[in-house]
């Protein structure tokens, strides 16, 4: 047992490790060799058979890993702690009704709502502004690059930003507070403050996801038909004119679905908040309390009425999107 | 679900070379002035800033670093206190502050999770394309659709399926989740590929009496490169950036935890550690950062597919 525990279960070894990594891998790739040698001698059978063998895995999978776990968190937001008495709506009441709760949703929808649309502005500003211009590649590495570095790492990068002594914002805050005759100035506790400390927050999760933006915007950007450009331009169209009554109304499905995955992405995210300062001095999000009832208070209860109100405030992101697309589809 | 997003530049421009360089080209020439540019460069390098930041403070000792702010080494007289030793102390172990292991930890996460929905999600994106069914598309819908739950709402009934199988705090957990939550968006991405393949192709295959497995590698892997590779680094990405999965199926262990659950951690009880968190954040940024910038272009070719979506 012992030994069979820490080589397929767990290694505490650097070799140990990597050698179950192997193990993984060539074990997943024994189940497609299974599964296409499978489908091969099935050619009698009906398409669907076959084809359920084909997408067994996957199904599997997702019910195992999604559907069922999703269903099981929907019935604990109805029962208590424990998962063990039913107790109806009281857990969303304790929710709703709780002193920090009506902040903590104001936060979070205004993280749905301003950072799809600051990102998505600054990008679609930047996307335009560089367009053909000479630098055009090296301009975008300078934006894209945050999207590669975690939230936590960018969480690390913006302490430097906010710090009190040694952030360069606090710096900067005191500075033109000097230009001005305030020479004593003292830079204010930027992450402590309610309400603007989320609005800084929020920077943070912009300042990754301005890039996203850009990167398809300016794809979109590019497809616009040369004759569409030009028409505008014979019609004496120009600079912000063009792009008012060209450029966007051009790309906005793009537009749309830009501002949607970006609102799902701050809507789920918890990283920043839970970094930069854990959620205190009324910053929190759902996704953070979220995750302090259900892993640090082990509540399933309070924790699954969480996790569904995280669900409900996507419906209305996601019925938006299709209802622009369909729009959008209707003009074509 | 149909609407592209990023229509295709059309089919004419490419056969005909003049327009391009015609007054249509011109006119879009003359939209983007000197000024625009120096103005996007202006943003550009305020974005860029707070990374320099860490980056200078990363080469910086403990006591410079809560005494003055990181701008203060630029100055040409304080060029003598860059030094290399935050970055030998978190390499090379020793106590409290090693975190090698939690990088290895990281690499031996992240692999096998990017490798198995690519295997699993070629085989559903297979039968998606080239085997009719019935239900087909409701089940490729609902699949899509998946895409939108949150994983909060799965993680913790996922949690106690895995203590009662024996599994919890191992890789296993890491992987199989990683892996779930990335197979709806593994499956869309591969299949909107897949589908585009000329049918001609497979049907040829089919006459000469090529079976599936003949089909998959012969035909339909060899098309398929440039697909992987874009939900590869989406998948890569997701995987060695989340601190979500790793804090709660993972823990904090050495044996287990990836860096970004250890650097989270540091951050939080951080006292006068600055030195070796921000060397190592600069570890753990070096790899996705890398891998980021040599495969950019499939990146973008991922966004741009991912996007088509609704």
């Amino acid at each position: 047992m012992g030994s069979w525990d820490s080589l397929l279960l767990h290694p505490t070894t650097v070799g140990g490790k990597l050698l179950l990594m192997v193990i993984a891998i060539a074990v997943f790739a024994l189940v497609m060799a299974v599964v296409l040698a499978l489908a091969d001698r099935l050619g009698r059978f009906p398409g669907w058979v076959t084809a359920l063998v084909f997408l067994f895995p996957v199904l599997g999978l997702v019910c195992f890993g999604l559907i069922y776990p999703a269903l099981v968190t929907i019935k604990n937001s109805f029962f208590d702690a424990t998962s063990d008495k039913f107790v109806g709506f009281a857990n969303f009441a304790t929710v709703l009704t709780g002193s920090e709760f009506l902040i903590t949703l104001r936060n979070t929808l205004a993280w749905v709502l301003l950072v799809p649309l600051l990102a998505t502005g600054i990008g679609l500003v930047y996307a335009v502004l560089v367009d053909r211009a000479r630098v055009e590649r090296f301009a975008k590495t300078l934006i894209f690059m945050p999207m590669a570095i975690s939230m936590v790492g960018a969480s690390l990068i913006w302490k430097f930003v906010y710090n009190d002594r040694v952030g360069i914002l606090s710096r900067c805050y005191v500075t033109v507070a000097g230009w001005f005759g305030n020479e004593d100035a003292q830079a204010p506790h930027w992450l402590m403050n309610a309400p603007w400390n989320t609005f800084f927050l929020m920077v943070i999760m912009i300042w990754i996801q301005a890039g996203f933006a850009m990167t398809v915007l300016s794809a979109s950007i590019k497809a616009i038909p040369d004759d569409i450009v030009e028409a505008g331009r014979l019609d004496g169209l120009t600079g912000v004119k063009m792009f008012r009554y060209v450029t966007v109304p051009m790309i906005r499905p793009s537009l749309v679905v830009v501002m949607t995955t970006v609102a799902m992405t701050a809507l789920k995210a918890f990283d920043i908040v839970r970094t930069m300062q854990g959620g205190h001095f009324h910053a929190s999000v759902v996704a953070n309390d979220f995750y302090t009832w259900s892993f640090n208070n082990h509540d399933a209860g309070i924790g699954g009425a969480l996790a569904v109100l995280l669900f409900v405030i996507v419906v209305p992101v996601i019925a938006y999107n299709v209802n622009q697309l369909k729009k959008a589809e209707d003009i074509r | 679900m149909t609407v592209a997003t990023v229509p295709a530049p059309p089919a004419g421009t490419g056969k005909n070379p003049a327009p391009r360089s015609g007054r249509a080209a011109r006119a879009r020439r003359n939209l983007t002035s000197p000024w625009a540019s120096v103005v996007a460069l202006g943003i550009g390098l305020i974005w860029s800033v707070p990374t320099l930041g860490l980056f200078v403070t990363s080469f910086r000792a403990r006591k410079d670093i809560s005494q003055t702010g990181w701008w203060d080494a630029l100055k040409p007289q304080n060029w003598g206190q860059f030094s290399l030793n935050n970055y030998q102390t978190v390499l090379s172990g020793g106590g409290t502050s090693d975190l090698s292991d939690y990088f290895i930890n990281s690499v031996v996460m992240t692999l096998p999770a990017v490798v198995i929905p690519i295997f699993l999600a070629l085989l559903a994106a297979y039968a998606f394309a080239w085997i009719p069914f019935r239900g087909s598309n409701i089940l490729f819908v609902g699949l899509f659709a998946l895409q939108v739950v949150p994983i909060q709402v799965a993680m913790v009934p996922l949690l106690r399926s895995y203590v009662d199988m024996g599994l919890n705090a191992s890789f296993w957990v890491l992987w199989l989740s990683h892996a779930m939550f990335g197979l709806p968006l593994a499956t869309f991405l591969l299949h909107n590929f897949m589908k585009d393949i000329p049918r001609s192709l497979v049907e040829a295959a089919r006459v000469d009496g090529a079976g599936h497995v003949t089909i998959f590698f012969k035909v339909i892997a060899p098309l398929m490169v440039p697909a992987v590779a874009s939900f590869a680094i989406f998948q890569f990405l997701w995987v060695w950036n989340d601190l979500l999965v790793a804090l709660a199926f993972g823990g904090n262990t050495p044996d287990l935890a990836p860096i970004t659950a250890r650097l989270a951690d540091m951050a939080g009880s951080l006292g006068d550690r600055w030195h070796v968190l921000s060397a190592g954040a600069f570890v753990a940024m070096i790899v996705p950062v890398a891998v980021f910038l040599a495969l950019q272009r499939y990146f973008v070719r991922g966004l741009l597919a991912g996007s088509v979506k609704g």
